[in-house]
Formats: C-alpha cells, structure tokens, sequence
C-alpha cells in the first residue's frame, strides 16, 4: 500500500516519513522520566505535608514547623550560613575569575583546571582532609560557625568560579575599550560596564552556592562538630530518626519555597541571561 | 611652516606596532592628519589599519614611534584622557543599558569646570559633573542628529543593525570629541543602508566640522566619502592622497589593484616615452630610464575597442558580461587577459583591436628583484621560456615526486603525470643567469641592449630578436653593448610554478 502511494506523490510520503519521527515523539522518554522522578515524587511531597499520619488532610505539619523555636532557628541560621558561604564565594571567585578570563596565565586553561579539579573529587573526602588541615592548622576549633563556613566556601567556591569564568571570559573586550574611550577609568568601568555585564554568571554562581548550602548537612556535621544543625539535617531526621514523613515533607516544602523566592530574587529565572553560564 | 604645524591635529612619527608573537602589525609609518578633515585608512584585512587606529584612541600602545595630537604626544596617555571618540567595528553598546544611558554613559562621567560667584562677590572655581538636564538636552541634540528621537527607552537589542550604528555614532559625537575614530563601522549593514549612511556620515562630518579618522577595507567607500586617503599594506604605507589622485595617479601596483579595477602589465621603457607591453611599443607621458622595467597600470574604461586591425592591438573577446551601466568585456591578447568596460557590446569570439590613449597609461617603477616569464614544458621535459628553450627540474612541481624512465613524472602519491605543453610561471634570479659568446651552447640568443655599473658589479639586459624578451642578470666581468650573446641558466637556477592545477 505504502508502495502505491510512492508512486503517486513521492513528497507526500517523504513528508509523512519525516512527521513520524519528529520532536514531539522524541521527547517521550524525557516526559516520562521527569513525570516519574520530578512531578510525581513533587506531589508526594506536597501530598505528605499535607496530611496527617493517619492520611487525613491537615495543615498541623505547618503548625508545628513554624511554632517551633527551634526548626524556625535553624531555618533562619542556614540561611544566614548558605548567605555568608554565597557572599564569601562570590568575593573570592570573582577575582580569579577576573584573572583567569582576562591574563595570559590561563592559557590552554591549566589553571583554570587546576581551580576546578577538586569537584572530581568526593566531596566528603575533600572535607575530611579540609578538616584535618585546618585541626593542624590550629584554625578549627575556634568557631564552630567559621569553622562551617570555612568548609562550605572551601567546597563550593568551584561552582561560584566556573559561571563567572565563563561569562567574564566571553565578554567582548570591546565594551571595556568603549567605556574607557567614553570616560571611563578602570573603576568605573568595571563598576558601570564589567559588573553588570556578568550579573548572569553571578546569578548562576549564586543558585549553585546558595541553595545547596542550605541543605548540604555533611559539611556541617563534619565542621561543626555536630553542634550546627541545619536545614537538610533537620529534613534528614524527620525521615530517617524519628518517621515522619508528614513534617519532613512539609519541612522540604518550605525549603523549596524558600528556594524558589531566592532565585527570583536573583534573576536566576531568566535563561535568556544566564544562557551558557551554567555548568 | 608653523601655520601648516598648527593646522595638523593629528601627527604620526615612525609609528611601529609589533605584537608578542612578532608579528609587525605596523611597520614604521608617518603621517599627519589636518583639523576638520576626513582621513580614510584603507587597504585588505591584515594591513595594519586598525592597529593604527586602536593607537590613536589609547587601546594599543606603539612599540616605538610618537603620536603627536595638537603637538602634544599622547603615545603613553591612556584612552579615557584622549579628547578622541570611537565608533566600534560591531558598536559595542552596552546591552544593559538602554539607548539613551548608552549615550549618556560618557557625558555621566564628564567633569567640567564651573564657575560661581560667592557671598562676597569672589570667583570660584568648581570642578562638577555635568547637571542631568544638561545631559539630558545633550542626548536628546545627538539623537536627532542621528535621526532616532524618541528612542530614548528602547533596549539596544530591540534595533536593528542600522538604528545601532546610529546609536553608536551618537554615543561618540555626543562627548564632543576633537577627534571621531571610526572603524569600519558600515561593516555590518546591507548594501543599501551602507550606500545611505555613507552619504549620512559625510553630512554629519560636514555638519560636526570635527576631524574624521575612519577605516575601512571598501575602496569604493574610501573613494566617496574621504577628503583624504591613507592605502596600506602590510604595516606599511603605500600612497597618500586625494581619492582622485589615488584612483588616477596610483604610486604602485598594490594601490592600483586594489583602488578600482585596472589591467597591470609588467612593462619595459623602450625608448623616449615609450613603453612596451603586451607586445606592442606605446606611447605615454611617463619619464623613465630607457631599459627599465616598469609595472603598467590601464583602468578598463581607459581601454577602447576598435574593429581588427584598426587598433594597435589585435585580440579576440573572450567573455562578455553586461553590469548594468557598461558592458565588462575580457580580450585575450596572446597569453595576455585585458579587462574592458564599455557601453558597447562586442560579442565572444569577436575579433578586435584596442587602442589606449597615452594619457591613460600609468606608468609605475618596479622593483627588479627577479627575471619572470611564462613558459611550458615540453615533451623532452625542458622548458620553454624568454625565446628560448632550458633544461630544469621538473620534479620541483610536485614536491616529493621523480621522473620515469618514459620520461612521466611520477608524484609522491605515486601518480603519473604527463607535463607536456604545461603552463608554469619561471623564475630566474638576478645571479642565476651567465652569457657567452658562444652562441650553440646557450638556451636563448640574444643582445646586450643595457650596461649599468652599480658599484661592484655590471646589471646587463640581454634582449632576444623575437619576442623582445629580457634576461636582467648581474655580473662581474665586462661585455660591450650590443655583443650577440647566448644565455645560460643553471638546471637547479630556475625556479618553476604551475600555472593551474593540471587536470589529471
């Protein structure tokens, strides 16, 4: 049959062959991955805080999270922490960013590999050996909070360089020539031009820091010789120590709210802007 | 003499740029640029035309050199403290802010000197930025000089390629600078918008009264729009002038060809005002040396198509292609290719005569670093050039490749290739040629026609009966004028090129 049609209109078929396989069918698999593992377990989670141990609906896990001191604390000092880690990051990595985009130093990109190699590396491993070095180094031990901090920046300060790498090294040199022909000495043009040309890889440096960081209860746990809880840990017990998985989502939900109003706030939302910034 | 200096904005002294790598972008070069006038630095991709201009406005610094403005060098200064205004080759404008912040950016950051009256009747003197409704009539008087009002709140993005450069222009000339850079700024536009911000910057220059240093690689841009133009090439300069002068009076064959299209001929003075080429003796209204070799530049529409043997060349049309206003036509004189523009049509395969009026024959010394000719090889595998025929190496051809013993010559890819009748460019240096009075022995027979001592050694002209074709050869010993000779080159002395590529 499909041999008759050939015959009479050969660009008919080919167009129906073409149509068969296209973009939409191809997307199949990908919908039905993030149907299963990014909508459904969302919705469980919206389900579960939603609900009581018994599956009734209530909003009682609400309650109890925000009329409690000390989950409302600890929300507040992971905040504050992932907020410190960020700013910290973005003080330390613009520098080298600046340096490695725009120097000679980085050619073929050896030390840029270099900054960036230890995320091969397993994270825990790394903040085991952070650990013991700053134990000899007489550093730890003088501030469980600085000593969390340390170890955080230390960890996610790759994720804040490479954005900011990126966007700083595809910068047209030419808007930095056009402020200064304007005008524009070399503060100013970097406050007026180079600055706000790499908000987006700010932006992006910030949604890899600061949310993670939030969560990240490893590093806390391991700096902050377990006195320093923070949210992750929290969610953690609820499921594993104490089986609630009601308040435990409804924890994980706030947190995601909490997330969400972040990254609006810092644009990361715009993919226009951030295109090409992420890893 | 101090009135020319005060009239001279822009003064360049033995300018030299050479890059990390080595590579000499610009290559010891001195001009000066006049107040008020637009100055075009032209020449291909790579000439060193940017560099010159990057140098001016503070982005590169010279290797060695001065750049002199209103008498003052302003090699070391930095570009933020150079009275001077660029409009970048893809404009560069700051896509976070939008049309008017864009051109306001410069003005925001101006610092003028102010003068007040105090309480007591005193003078001060007050260094301020500019008020915001100063820069705020100052945008709004350069966007209507660059035809955009009311585009104050648009996004840069949002214009198109020409409202761009626009903006461009008016980010620059809203500073008031002395001096406006612009480089190759219609780079980026279609033909048409091209052709009409020509005429709109042209206007502007006219309307600004300031100095306008512009680059580009678009001859037929340069020639509209400059008062003067720079042609360079590698780094170096090749010819200043008026776009007139440069178009009818081009100081060498780089300018020619690349100001316009023209016919360059290698050329030799035979006589008082004559020159020959493509065979023929003609007359011109250069002076040179007699026996000098001489590079012959003719503009197409300075050639004139007359039936067969009426001119003074006879030739046959090879192609013929209409262009609108005339007709571009290429006549084949022996080996020769001449292009010709005329409102009349000659068919392909006509046979015709040109004529060219000695007015219109440009006559350019040239440099003689090199006897060249065109040849072929023939089937002994000798070659043919100068009127005569020479043994050489073949295998040169293809690198890697030997000969047979059929006598094919077999390539490194092991391909077989038979070179007979194959076209190749010779090339004979000016120490690879001897003579002697034996006249069996040599490839070409020929007369000594010229003897120049130069110092250490005799430049001898050897001219063959046929063609007139010239052996130009140094030499230590003494001959007389006018001696019959034979020419001898060594096999391993001539240097061979393919034409084409052969088709196999």
């Amino acid at each position: 049959m499909t041999q008759k049609k050939f015959v009479e209109g050969v660009e008919v078929e080919k167009n129906k062959f073409r149509l068969a396989f296209s973009r939409k069918q191809l997307c199949i698999p990908y919908g039905l991955f993030l149907a299963l593992f990014v909508v459904l377990p969302l919705l469980l989670i919206v389900f579960y805080s939603f609900t009581d141990k018994d599956g009734g609906i209530s909003i009682n896990n609400f309650v109890r999270f925000f009329s409690s001191g000390t989950t409302v604390t600890t929300v507040i000092i992971s905040v504050l922490l992932a907020l410190a880690t960020t700013v910290i990051c973005i003080l330390l990595a613009y520098p080298v960013a600046y340096i490695l985009a725009r120097s000679n130093l980085n050619k073929g990109g050896t030390l840029l590999m270099l900054f960036i190699m230890p995320m091969w590396i397993n994270f825990v491993l790394r903040a085991m050996a952070m650990k013991d070095l700053l134990t000899l180094s007489g550093i730890f031990g003088l501030n469980n909070y600085v000593n969390v901090i340390i170890g955080m920046v230390y960890d996610y300060l790759p994720f804040m360089i490479l954005p900011l790498y990126t966007v700083l090294s595809k910068m047209d040199k030419s808007y930095i020539e056009a402020s200064h022909d304007l005008g524009g000495n070399w503060f100013t043009t970097f406050t007026k031009v180079t600055l706000p040309l790499s908000m987006p890889g700010i932006a992006s440096g910030v949604t890899m820091v600061f949310m993670p960081t939030m969560t990240c209860y490893v590093i806390s746990d391991t700096f902050g010789n377990g006195l320093i809880t923070i949210i992750g840990k929290l969610i953690d017990e609820q499921f594993t120590t104490y089986q609630n998985w009601n308040l435990g989502s409804a924890m994980a939900l706030v947190l995601l709210v909490i997330m969400l109003v972040s990254m609006w706030v810092t644009g990361g939302f715009k993919s226009e802007d951030t295109r090409g910034t992420n890893l | 003499m101090a009135d020319k200096r005060k009239e001279r904005i822009i003064e360049i002294e033995n300018l030299c740029r050479e890059f990390d790598d080595g590579v000499v972008a610009v290559d010891n070069i001195s001009f000066y640029v006049r107040r008020g006038e637009f100055i075009t630095f032209l020449g291909p991709s790579g000439c060193g035309k940017t560099t010159t201009l990057r140098m001016i406005a503070g982005f590169d610094k010279p290797t060695s050199g001065r750049i002199l403005l209103n008498g003052e060098d302003i090699s070391h200064l930095p570009p933020n403290k150079r009275p001077i205004n660029t409009v970048f080759q893809r404009y560069a404008l700051f896509p976070h802010l939008n049309v008017y912040d864009n051109i306001a950016f410069g003005l925001k950051l101006k610092k003028v000197k102010v003068t007040y009256q105090d309480k007591n009747g005193e003078t001060i003197e007050k260094v301020e930025k500019l008020k915001k409704w100063e820069i705020a009539a100052k945008v709004e008087k350069a966007l209507k000089m660059v035809d955009l009002e009311g585009f104050e709140k648009r996004s840069v993005s949002t214009l198109s390629g020409g409202q761009q450069q626009r903006v461009a222009i008016a980010r620059a000339i809203v500073n008031e600078p002395k001096i406006l850079l612009l480089d190759e700024p219609l780079g980026a536009l279609d033909l048409k918008m091209r052709k009409d911000m020509q005429l709109e910057l042209k206007e502007m220059h006219k309307k600004l009264g300031i100095t306008f240093i512009y680059v580009t690689h678009d001859q037929e841009e340069a020639l509209t729009m400059s008062d003067t133009i720079v042609v360079m090439k590698d780094g170096v300069i090749q010819q200043i002038g008026t776009p007139t002068d440069i178009y009818n009076e081009p100081k060498n064959s780089f300018v020619a060809d690349f100001i316009g299209e023209s016919n360059i001929f290698s050329g030799t003075i035979v006589g008082d005002k004559k020159v020959r080429f493509i065979n023929h003796n003609f007359d011109c209204v250069d002076e040179f040396a007699i026996n000098e070799k001489v590079d012959v530049v003719v503009r197409p529409e300075d050639v004139v198509l007359v039936d067969k043997g009426e001119g003074q060349v006879d030739g046959k049309i090879i192609s013929s292609i209409f262009k609108g206003v005339h007709y571009e036509m290429v006549m084949l004189v022996g080996k020769t290719e001449i292009v010709i523009q005329d409102t009349v049509e000659r068919k392909v395969g006509e046979q015709v005569s040109l004529v060219i009026n000695p007015n219109d024959i440009h006559i350019m010394a040239k440099e003689f670093s090199s006897n060249k000719y065109d040849g072929y090889i023939t089937k002994k595998n000798t070659v043919c050039f100068g009127d005569g025929e020479f043994e050489c190496d073949v295998t040169q051809l293809y690198p890697g490749s030997i000969l047979d013993e059929e006598g094919y010559l077999i390539t490194a890819e092991g391909e077989k290739i038979d070179l007979t009748d194959v076209d190749v460019e010779v090339e004979v240096g000016l120490k690879d040629i001897e003579i002697s009075d034996d006249q069996d022995i040599g490839g070409a027979i020929g007369n000594i026609v010229s003897m120049i001592y130069k110092g250490d050694h005799y430049q001898l002209i050897v001219r063959t009966d046929e063609n007139e074709e010239d052996f130009v050869f140094d030499t230590e010993d003494t001959w007389n004028e006018n001696d019959r000779v034979s020419v001898l080159i060594a096999k391993d002395k001539i240097k061979l090129k393919l034409k084409q590529e052969i088709k196999r």
